[in-house]
């Protein structure tokens, strides 16, 4: 760790660069060469679709309509445009992120826009606006979550600011978590999950996406502040340091909160997110195993308690123990309960090695296959190697992410980092092993995939705050880093002398 | 902080490993298993991505297409010909089970049969093509008339069924079962709509869903006379032998004595010949218990093809709709000792007789046959989609001689009687020899009777036609008005033939 700036310069990035005589390289061409290339695939994945969706209703030919690549357009210039803010405020930020990233994002308004093809009448087919149905909803969700994203990264240009508010988005992140629970069921419940906040008539959305962010940087910040205590004051036991009874407080305060997410709405991929996002975070903190242990079996003794709790008493319990029955044999009951994964495996199994074919699938008859489905949907028509290359995409950028938390200086940079990738590392793990019978299904959002703008505004910022930090990681020691105005607070950011306070 | 932070990295890898591990399972060694589900639609709707075969009969008259639609169902299954033929072709819905021909033939009319392993190969090259297509044996003119004509009956039976087919090779003619129904409602893209019309058919009080030709045994009543006759004629007895009648008969044992039916005026000793003409009940039953026996009866019946449990008709191979198993009861008290009065009853068709319709036209074609009974089928040839490859050309196959060619011709001589001078007078065709035997069932209850025709169509010695009437509950003059419909649909079968 070695010592940032000196000298808070109101353009901190233009001044630094002009000030040296050979600046390290920024990789910004190599980003917007990337991102070109996605965007490419995209291009491709639509025009496939069509030749696929439309020549089931024609009678011979190639039928792909000559303004195909107009969403793959309208994401282009969405997204070097973030491109262009990035090389403005975040010159040192990894390359490969925004790309893997927007490459994620635009095979998703495509597999909707598929969708919505295969929904519409076969004569209207050609004629299908880029704007038009779930594909194109996504497509203007995009736009305002790269505005967003655009936003955080010119509005925050540390990431440790983020840590004067860490209580406030803290207790937010808390409200956001708790408040579908709290409401009726009429504001709050959709499929059977009570994850959403609903505005009758304008709409809903889903507060633990944002939650997911507010409750990372809280923890980062706490952790910080308190990994000293938790890491050194131990009683060691079989040979592990296990911490004192009185530290372990704010872990089970979680852990509570976790499991009363799993029982009062119904998310067990919700609650195993929190946890486990505690836990690590928790972990990478104090290096100590102990809390590694603590967790797992804090939550599987939970997820046990919760399920022997529904097999008898049923009650708030019942559905967490009705998707750990259908986990276990969804051919039991093919037609009604257990519908929806097998309908899932069955896609995935039809997609076999090579897929169906973008278009070429049926990805319609998999329930929810906008959303909590869309890897089934994905995974039908591209197949094994497909999944596996779109699953490779997502671990790239999960490790890039905890790279950008390797490199940079601060503490709190290097939780909030490692946090915030690891989650959403686990939200991958969680909904892709829901719908292929890794782990009991639930409902979780696939991250830049699935319809919905919540999800989608939420990871964006999420990747906007890796971007912000990964550009601190590799900004070169020396550069400022730019206006600090971290004071007031009570803080001590342990293992991170770098702190220039006014 | 970097360690742990490290290990976060490589258990986000372990995790997505196991997904990898998960998915290879799923997409590669289970991928097979969830293709080819029963529970996946996918292998519908790409079932309908290939124009489905067309079932035809000789003359090539269509009676199942598959029409081009704008659905996500690529065709849409139509019946041309419409009820008449439904208890033959059956019908293939979207949901439901599908029945008859579009069952039996399924794989080939789909396209995805071995025979059409070389349409397959064709396909991967681009080529388009449609399932095979399906020429049945039917006679379009006779099955026409016997649906009309049944439907049209003069004694107001509802229900009923009509088999024919040609002696010599078993190919069926027409086969009509009544009340039928419209097939195209039940195949509709509309499964809500499909579903719902076939719970209304399956709720019908007259079951128009059952196919009574084949699936559904009743009383044979005095058509089982042949049955006897054949018995007897094998035992040293013949047409002209005199024995014993009577306006009435009380068997040993019995409690009820056996008459004989309205206006059968039975003199007390007369020929078999005669016995058979006016179907005299009191002296079939009297020849069963004095000359012949339960087990000569249920044997000569089993030779004539009851108690066969594994008849179908479709193909000659075996694959088809399965034909119930016509039954004679064991006739038998229930300790097993012989019981004369249940052997009387049984052998003037009533007690546990039961005999579906199509094995009375067998019965009939097996005596117009010199007494070899050929295997019934209703496939004439399976042809590829370009309809000129043939893959099949059904080979007619003797399925069992049950008498000899004299007895079989001894009864004809008594069945041609019956036709001129008997109760069967009404199947005349001028310039045929009609031979044939008519049949009033007991249905039980005080229920109106069911009528019955059994009876061939010969041209100078050559069998064309043998043909079953069955007229559920008809009545009176059931039987009179069953012989009337044969000689109708065997002057069809003629005339499709070219009046030869």
């Amino acid at each position: 760790m070695t010592a940032a700036a000196d000298v808070p310069a109101p353009t901190p990035a233009a001044a630094g660069e002009a000030s040296r005589t050979r600046p390290p390289r920024t990789r910004r061409n190599t980003e917007l060469a990337l991102l070109l290339a996605a965007m490419a695939i995209v291009a491709i994945y639509l025009a496939v679709v069509e030749a696929n969706v439309l020549a089931a209703g024609a009678d011979e030919g190639i039928t792909v309509t000559s303004d195909f690549w107009m969403p793959a357009a309208v994401l282009t210039v969405v997204f070097v445009a973030l491109h262009v803010v990035v090389r403005y405020r975040a010159r040192y930020a990894d390359p490969a992120l925004l790309p893997s990233v927007a490459l994620l994002n635009g095979l998703g308004v495509g597999y909707l826009r598929r969708l919505d093809l295969s929904d519409t009448p076969v004569a209207e087919r050609a004629s299908l606006t880029t704007f038009a149905g779930a594909g194109g909803r996504q497509l203007a969700w995009t736009l305002a979550a790269v505005v967003g994203a655009a936003v955080l990264l010119l509005v925050v240009r540390d990431h440790r600011v983020v840590s004067r508010y860490a209580y406030t988005l803290g207790l937010t992140g808390i409200v956001l978590v708790m408040l579908p629970a709290i409401l009726p069921r009429r504001f709050s419940e959709i499929n059977g999950a009570k994850l959403w906040i609903i505005l009758p008539g304008v709409g809903q959305i889903q507060p633990g996406e944002f939650a997911k962010l507010l409750l990372v940087s809280f923890f980062a910040y706490y952790l910080v502040r308190k990994r000293e205590v938790l890491s050194l004051a131990s009683r060691r036991f079989l040979g592990i340091d296990f911490p004192r009874g009185r530290d372990l407080g704010p872990v089970v305060a979680v852990w509570a909160l976790s499991l009363m997410v799993l029982v009062f709405e119904k998310d067990l991929g919700t609650a195993l997110l929190f946890f486990g996002m505690f836990v690590v975070t928790l972990y990478i903190a104090t290096e100590r195993v102990s809390w590694l242990i603590i967790g797992v079996l804090l939550f599987f003794g939970g997820a046990t308690l919760a399920y022997s709790l529904g097999g008898t008493l049923g009650g708030p319990f019942a559905n967490f123990y009705q998707r750990v029955q259908i986990w276990q044999d969804p051919f039991a009951d093919p037609n009604d309960r257990g519908y929806q994964l097998v309908q899932s495996l069955l896609g995935l199994g039809t997609g076999g090695l090579f897929g169906a074919g973008p278009g070429g699938g049926e990805p319609g008859i998999v329930p929810l296959a906008h959303s909590d489905f869309v890897i089934a949907g994905l995974g039908e028509e591209i197949g094994l190697f497909g999944l596996t290359a779109l699953l490779v995409v997502y671990l790239l950028i999960v490790e890039r992410g905890i790279r950008a938390g390797l490199q940079v200086r601060d503490s709190f940079g290097k939780l909030l980092a490692g946090g915030l990738s690891f989650t959403l590392g686990l939200q991958v793990f969680v909904i892709v092993g829901g719908v292929s019978k890794l782990i009991p299904l639930t409902g979780q959002t696939t991250p830049f995939l699935s319809a919905g703008g919540s999800s989608l505004m939420a990871n964006w910022l999420l990747v906007a705050m890796l971007l912000r930090i990964s550009d601190a990681a590799r900004r070169p020691a020396g550069m400022p880093a730019g206006p600090l105005q971290v004071g007031g607070a009570p803080m001590q950011l342990q293992g991170a002398p770098t702190e220039v306070l006014r | 902080m970097n360690a742990p932070l490290r290990r976060a990295g490589v258990v986000v890898m372990i995790l997505f490993g196991l997904l990898f591990v998960n998915l290879n399972w799923v997409q590669a060694y289970k991928a097979d298993d969830y293709r080819n589900s029963d529970y996946n639609g996918r292998v519908q709707l790409a079932e309908y991505k290939r124009q489905r075969g067309a079932i035809q009969t000789r003359n090539g008259k269509v009676l199942a297409t598959s029409k081009a639609t704008q659905d996500e169902l690529k065709y849409l299954r139509t019946y041309p010909a419409g009820e008449a033929y439904t208890p033959v072709v059956g019908y293939k819905p979207v949901n439901l089970a599908e029945t008859g021909i579009e069952r039996a033939e399924d794989d080939y009319l789909a396209g995805t049969s071995d025979l059409l392993f070389a349409d397959r190969i064709r396909e991967m090259f681009g080529r388009e093509s449609s399932g095979g297509n399906v020429i049945l044996t039917i006679s379009a003119r006779a099955q026409e008339t016997a649906f009309n004509q049944l439907r049209n009956n003069n004694v107001g039976a509802k229900k009923g069924a009509v088999v024919a087919l040609d002696p010599t090779t078993g190919a069926i003619q027409a086969l009509v079962s009544m009340p039928s129904f419209d097939p195209n409602p039940l195949v509709s893209h509309d499964t809500k709509a499909a579903q719902a019309e076939y719970n209304r058919l399956n709720a019908d009080p007259d079951k128009p869903l059952l196919n009574r030709a084949l699936s559904e045994t009743y009383p044979p009543g005095s058509t089982f006379k042949v049955i006897d006759s054949a018995a007897a004629l094998e035992s040293d007895i013949n047409p002209d032998t005199v024995l014993p009648g009577g306006s009435s008969y009380l068997p040993p044992q019995a409690g009820r004595p056996i008459g004989n039916a309205p206006g059968v005026n039975c003199p007390s000793t007369l020929s078999l010949e005669r016995a058979l003409t006016i179907s005299c009940n009191t002296f079939f039953s009297r020849l069963c218990v004095d000359k012949l026996s339960a087990e000569r009866i249920k044997a000569e019946a089993k030779d004539f093809g009851f108690e066969d449990e594994d008849l179908t008709v479709g193909q000659l191979n075996g694959e088809g709709s399965q034909v119930a198993a016509s039954r004679t009861g064991d006739m038998l008290r229930p300790d097993g000792e012989q019981d004369p009065a249940l052997l009387a009853q049984s052998c003037i068709g009533q007690s546990d007789v039961r005999m579906t319709p199509l094995q009375g036209a067998l019965i009939a074609a097996t005596v117009a046959n010199d007494g070899l009974q050929m295997r019934p089928y209703l496939v004439h040839q399976l042809k590829g989609p370009d309809l000129t490859t043939v893959h099949y050309t059904a080979a007619p196959r003797r399925e069992r001689q049950p008498i000899s060619d004299d007895t079989a011709g001894q009864l004809r001589q008594m069945m041609e009687s019956v036709v001129r001078n008997g109760t069967g007078r009404r199947a005349q065709i001028s310039g045929y020899t009609v031979g044939g035997k008519t049949g009033t069932a007991e249905n039980g209850n005080g229920a109106p009777d069911h009528g019955w025709f059994i009876g061939y169509v010969l041209k100078d010695g050559k069998p064309i036609s043998a043909v079953c009437v069955f007229l559920e509950r008809a009545g009176s003059g059931g039987s009179s008005e069953a012989a009337r419909i044969a000689g109708r649909v065997m002057a069809a079968v003629i005339a499709d033939r070219g009046g030869d």
